[in-house]
C-alpha cells in the first residue's frame, strides 16, 4: 500500500468496487473495516457518523465513499474515491452494455437475462426487507412505511409529497 | 411500447432529477422516471436492464445509468446519465459534510431523516410489488427463484454476493432448458 493517501484511497476503492457484487450496500462492512481498523483514516464514530451522513443526502448509496475520501484529503479525496469506486465498474458496465445489445437475439443471452431477472427481484425485495428492519423502530414508523407502500403502489401521486409528510412527522419526534 | 430515444440533455436531467429525489435508495425513483413519465422502456426491458446492472460488480444504480445511457447515446450517454446520477449528490453530500463539521450534530436532520427512510422502505416496497408481478403472474421456477433470494438475503441473512452467485447459475440454467425444450 502507498503511504500517499490520494493513490492509497483510488487503489483501495478501485479494489473493492469490483467485489461489491450486488451493490455497493454489501461492501459497507467492508469499508469500515479497511478505513478504521486497516489504514487510520478515521475512528469507529466518524465512520458511523459518515454512515448517517451518507444516508441523508439523496443519491446513490455509494456515495458514502466520497465522504471517506473528503475526510481522508479534503475535496480532491472526495473526487478521487468517487471516481475509483465508479470509474473502472463504469467501463465494465459500459463495455458489457454493449456486448450485451449486439447479441440481442442470441438464445444465451436470452436465457442469462430471464435467469437473472428473478434473482434481481428477490434481492430488491430482501433489501426492503432489511431496510423495513432498520427504519420502523416503532408503530408509528411502521404506519408510515405501510401508508407510503399502498398509495404509491396504487397511485400516481408523487412520492415526494409523502417523504414530505413523512419528515414533518419525524421532526415532531414520534419516531 | 417504449416511447422516443431520449436527448442526451434529456438524459442529464432526467438522472438528475433521480439522484436528487433518491432519499434512501434511488432505485424507485429511476423506475417511475424511466418507465412510468418518460416511458424509455417498458417495465420488462427495465427489469432486464437492471438485473444486468445488479449482477455487475458495483454500485447498482450507478452501473444501471452506465447501461442505460449506453443504450440510448453511447458512449456520450452513458458518461451523461452517471454526471446526472453522481454529480448533485456530489455537491450535496460535500455541503452536509462541511455543515457536520461546523456544527458537529445534525440532530434536526436525522429526525427529519427518520421519518423519510420509513416511507423510503415503503416506497420501494411499492416497487418491488411493481417489477414482481409479472413474475408472479404463472406459478413457474421464477416466482420461486426469487422467493429463494429474498428469503436467503432476508431471513437466512446469508451474504448477499454468495447468494447471487449461487443462485444466478441455477436460474439461468432453468432459463435454458426452458428456452432449449419448446
Amino acid at each position: 500500500m502507498s503511504s500517499n493517501p490520494i493513490l492509497a484511497l483510488a487503489g483501495y476503492f478501485a479494489a473493492l468496487s469490483l467485489f461489491a457484487i450486488g451493490g455497493a450496500q454489501s461492501a459497507i462492512p467492508e469499508m469500515h473495516r479497511v478505513a478504521v481498523d486497516v489504514m487510520g483514516w478515521m475512528s469507529d464514530r466518524q465512520f458511523a457518523d459518515s454512515f448517517a451522513i451518507s444516508q441523508m443526502s439523496p443519491g446513490p448509496n455509494v456515495i458514502i465513499v466520497t465522504l471517506i475520501g473528503y475526510h481522508v484529503a479534503g475535496l480532491l479525496g472526495a473526487a478521487v474515491a468517487t471516481v475509483a469506486m465508479c470509474g473502472p465498474t463504469c467501463a465494465l458496465a459500459y463495455v458489457v452494455s454493449r456486448v450485451w445489445d449486439r447479441f440481442k437475439h442470441a438464445p444465451w443471452r436470452v436465457a442469462v437475462q430471464r435467469g437473472l431477472v428473478p434473482v434481481s427481484i428477490g434481492m430488491i425485495g430482501a433489501t426492503a426487507f432489511l431496510l423495513v428492519n432498520v427504519a420502523d423502530r416503532n408503530v408509528y414508523a411502521a404506519a408510515i412505511t405501510a401508508i407510503t407502500a399502498v398509495i404509491a403502489f396504487a397511485t400516481r401521486v408523487n412520492p415526494l409529497w409523502l417523504f414530505a409528510g413523512a419528515g414533518v412527522v419525524g421532526l415532531s419526534g414520534w419516531l | 411500447m417504449a416511447a422516443e430515444r431520449p436527448t442526451l440533455p434529456e438524459l442529464f436531467v432526467a438522472f438528475a432529477q433521480v439522484a436528487i429525489s433518491g432519499f434512501g435508495g434511488a432505485l424507485p425513483w429511476a423506475r417511475r422516471m424511466i418507465v412510468e413519465r418518460k416511458r424509455w422502456m417498458t417495465a420488462e426491458e427495465f427489469n432486464e436492464a437492471f438485473a444486468l446492472s445488479q449482477f455487475l460488480p458495483g454500485p447498482n444504480v450507478v452501473n444501471f445509468s452506465v447501461v442505460f445511457g449506453a443504450r440510448f447515446g453511447g458512449a456520450a450517454g452513458a458518461a451523461v446519465a452517471f454526471a446526472g446520477l453522481m454529480g448533485p449528490p456530489l455537491v450535496i453530500i460535500v455541503v452536509l459534510a462541511a455543515l457536520y463539521a461546523h456544527f458537529g450534530d445534525l440532530q434536526v436532520l436525522g429526525r427529519i431523516l427518520s421519518g423519510v427512510v420509513a416511507a423510503a422502505a415503503g416506497l420501494l416496497i411499492a416497487m418491488v410489488a411493481k417489477m414482481g408481478a409479472p413474475l408472479f403472474k404463472r406459478l413457474d421456477w421464477p416466482p420461486l427463484v426469487a422467493l429463494v433470494a429474498f428469503a436467503g438475503v432476508a431471513i437466512v441473512r446469508w451474504p448477499l454476493p454468495y447468494v447471487f452467485l449461487g443462485l444466478a447459475p441455477v436460474s439461468i440454467a432453468l432459463a435454458w432448458y426452458r428456452l432449449v425444450k419448446r
